[in-house]
């Protein structure tokens, strides 16, 4: 398994699926299998898909430190730009389909109506991230700010559950916002209660 | 191979079989024509189920009989939603939240029989059975724009009768002010019951007035056919000026009131809906904007949404029940 991990294929093989949830929306768009409203459709459906690739991504430095395989941290930036290419296709998607392309209605439509704020918020989180996920932004930004910016996708993932959250309180209908943010929840967690072991571990063992 | 289940809805026929467009709205407007003049009531409801025969084939519902409504503003010339689309994209809470659950849930419902409770500030209350009340009087077609709350809209071919002769027949005492329509609410065979979404029974009230005005139907079909479980069998209100979840499905009990009901919408969400949700394009819904809408199965993907007219466009009919009243308070 550590073999397979170390592997370039392996890497592309995980953009490849990560990527099949894509090619099956752009299939079931051409064969008109959305339903009565396609428009709606994709905008929830590449809503989701940002969403569990977000929480993917997360997933990677707790099963990297609970595995003890150092191997994980190379699929991370890959999870971190598919999660950025399926936020760019959701923009793009309320962009194209609720708004009609127009910059005027858009701009003034955001500020409006604070669920689309706090996602249009953790999409310039992201898009900040996008722009700096090469290994020469790292030495030009400097290692210490570099994290401090990529630590925004803490920031993305209490974003992302917000705006979910606010979307289905009209219909008080929660089920799926409870999942999506216990798995953050979790994820998130285990980073406070590892800093905090850390912390206590160095306390004890200077 | 093809497999057909219960769940496949709404079989399309061979492209070669459907009437082309404008032959059929030619035969739409000659079918008006007819029913504008005197010439043949009878006539008119057999071209429109020849119409229906051409436009809905597969029927698995008992047709209904009805002739062309005469009440003013009650045949929009818009083109028809599909009957497929009509079908499997509902909002019924009952059954789900989801708008795919009505069409694969709703087959639980019991509708026989079938009665409805009349209670409240009138002089003839009591239990009216289905039957007697689909007698009560002539049913027409009407074929009214729909839009939803949520920014899309169809166009439905309903078949009932206005509201006001029911309520001409119970009698309504002089204290009666609204009009409260209570959905039915069953555990056993309505799952969507059991999520918290809203406060059960679904519950939704008008003023007399809007009651009483001529479009506002009482409906037992739509398409020909009658109304398919998934859209409020056996019967519902219509009010074709207010956002869709103003009117109620299978409903069990009108109550006729002299203080404002409280509205399960209202209930939930008093921020976001009020008591009177006229579709009104100038007064935005807190999450999004009612400007546009989207005509499902017309508006392609990439078509600009389209715009919501004032009372969906019912102004002139119904537009003089809320003069003087400043809309964006009593939205």
């Amino acid at each position: 398994m550590r073999q397979a991990l170390r592997r370039p294929a392996a890497g592309w093989l995980l953009l490849l699926v990560g990527l099949l949830p894509f090619v099956w929306l752009v299939v079931q768009t051409i064969q008109d299998q959305l339903g009565a409203n396609p428009a709606e459709y994709l905008l929830r459906a590449t809503g989701d898909w940002t969403l569990r690739s977000l929480c993917l991504v997360l997933a990677v430095t707790p099963l990297r430190v609970l595995s003890g395989w150092p191997e994980w941290a190379k699929f991370r930036r890959m999870l971190g730009l598919l999660t950025y290419f399926y936020a760019v296709l959701h923009l793009s998607c309320y962009a194209l389909f609720d708004m009609g392309l127009d910059l005027a209605d858009i701009l003034a439509d955001i500020p409006k109506r604070t669920f689309i704020l706090l996602g249009f918020a953790a999409w310039l989180l992201l898009t900040a991230m996008a722009l700096t996920s090469f290994n020469k932004a790292i030495r030009w930004l400097g290692a210490a700010r570099w994290q401090m910016l990529h630590r925004s996708v803490y920031a993305v993932a209490v974003l992302a559950v917000l705006h979910f959250w606010w979307m289905r309180a009209g219909k008080n209908n929660f089920d799926e916002v409870i999942i999506y943010a216990a798995v953050l929840s979790l994820l998130l967690g285990w980073r406070v209660w590892n800093r905090y072991r850390k912390m206590h571990l160095k306390r004890m063992h200077p | 191979m093809r497999i057909i289940s219960n769940h496949s809805g709404f079989i399309h026929p061979v492209p070669s079989e459907i009437t082309p467009e404008p032959v059929y709205q030619t035969r739409r407007d000659l079918i008006r024509g007819l029913a504008a003049g005197s010439a043949g009531m009878a006539l008119t409801a057999w071209g429109l189920r020849e119409a229906h025969a051409q436009t809905v084939p597969g029927a698995k519902l008992p047709a209904l009989a009805a002739s062309s409504s005469s009440v003013a503003g009650a045949l929009t010339m818009d083109k028809l939603t599909d009957y497929k689309d009509a079908t499997t994209y509902n909002n019924f809470y009952e059954f789900g939240t989801d708008k795919a659950d009505p069409a694969k849930r709703a087959h639980t419902l019991q509708t026989q029989p079938w009665s409805v409770e009349i209670e409240g500030l009138v002089k003839k209350p009591g239990r009216y059975a289905l039957e007697d009340l689909m007698k009560l009087s002539a049913m027409e077609e009407r074929i009214y724009r729909l839009r939803c709350v949520e920014g899309w809209s169809m166009v439905i071919p309903w078949i009932g009768y206005s509201m006001a002769k029911l309520i001409q027949r119970v009698e309504p005492q002089p204290g009666a002010k609204f009009v409260e329509f209570i959905t039915q609410a069953d555990t056993k065979t309505m799952p969507g019951l059991r999520s918290g979404s809203l406060d059960w029974p679904y519950v939704e009230a008008l003023r007399m007035d809007e009651a009483m005005h001529p479009l506002t139907l009482l409906a037992f079909g739509m398409y020909g056919e009658v109304m398919p479980k998934q859209n409020g069998a056996p019967l519902r209100l219509v009010v074709p000026w207010k956002y869709g979840f103003k009117s109620g499905k299978s409903l069990v009990k009108i109550r006729f009131t002299e203080k404002q009901p409280l509205c399960s919408w209202e209930k939930a969400a008093p921020q976001e809906y009020g008591f009177y949700s006229n579709v009104n394009p100038l007064v935005d819904h807190p999450r999004w904007s009612q400007a546009t809408e989207r005509r499902i199965g017309e508006d392609g993907l990439f078509a600009k949404k389209r715009k919501t007219l004032m009372f969906n466009g019912y102004e002139a009919q119904v537009g003089q029940l809320y003069a003087g009243m400043d809309l964006k308070k009593f939205f």
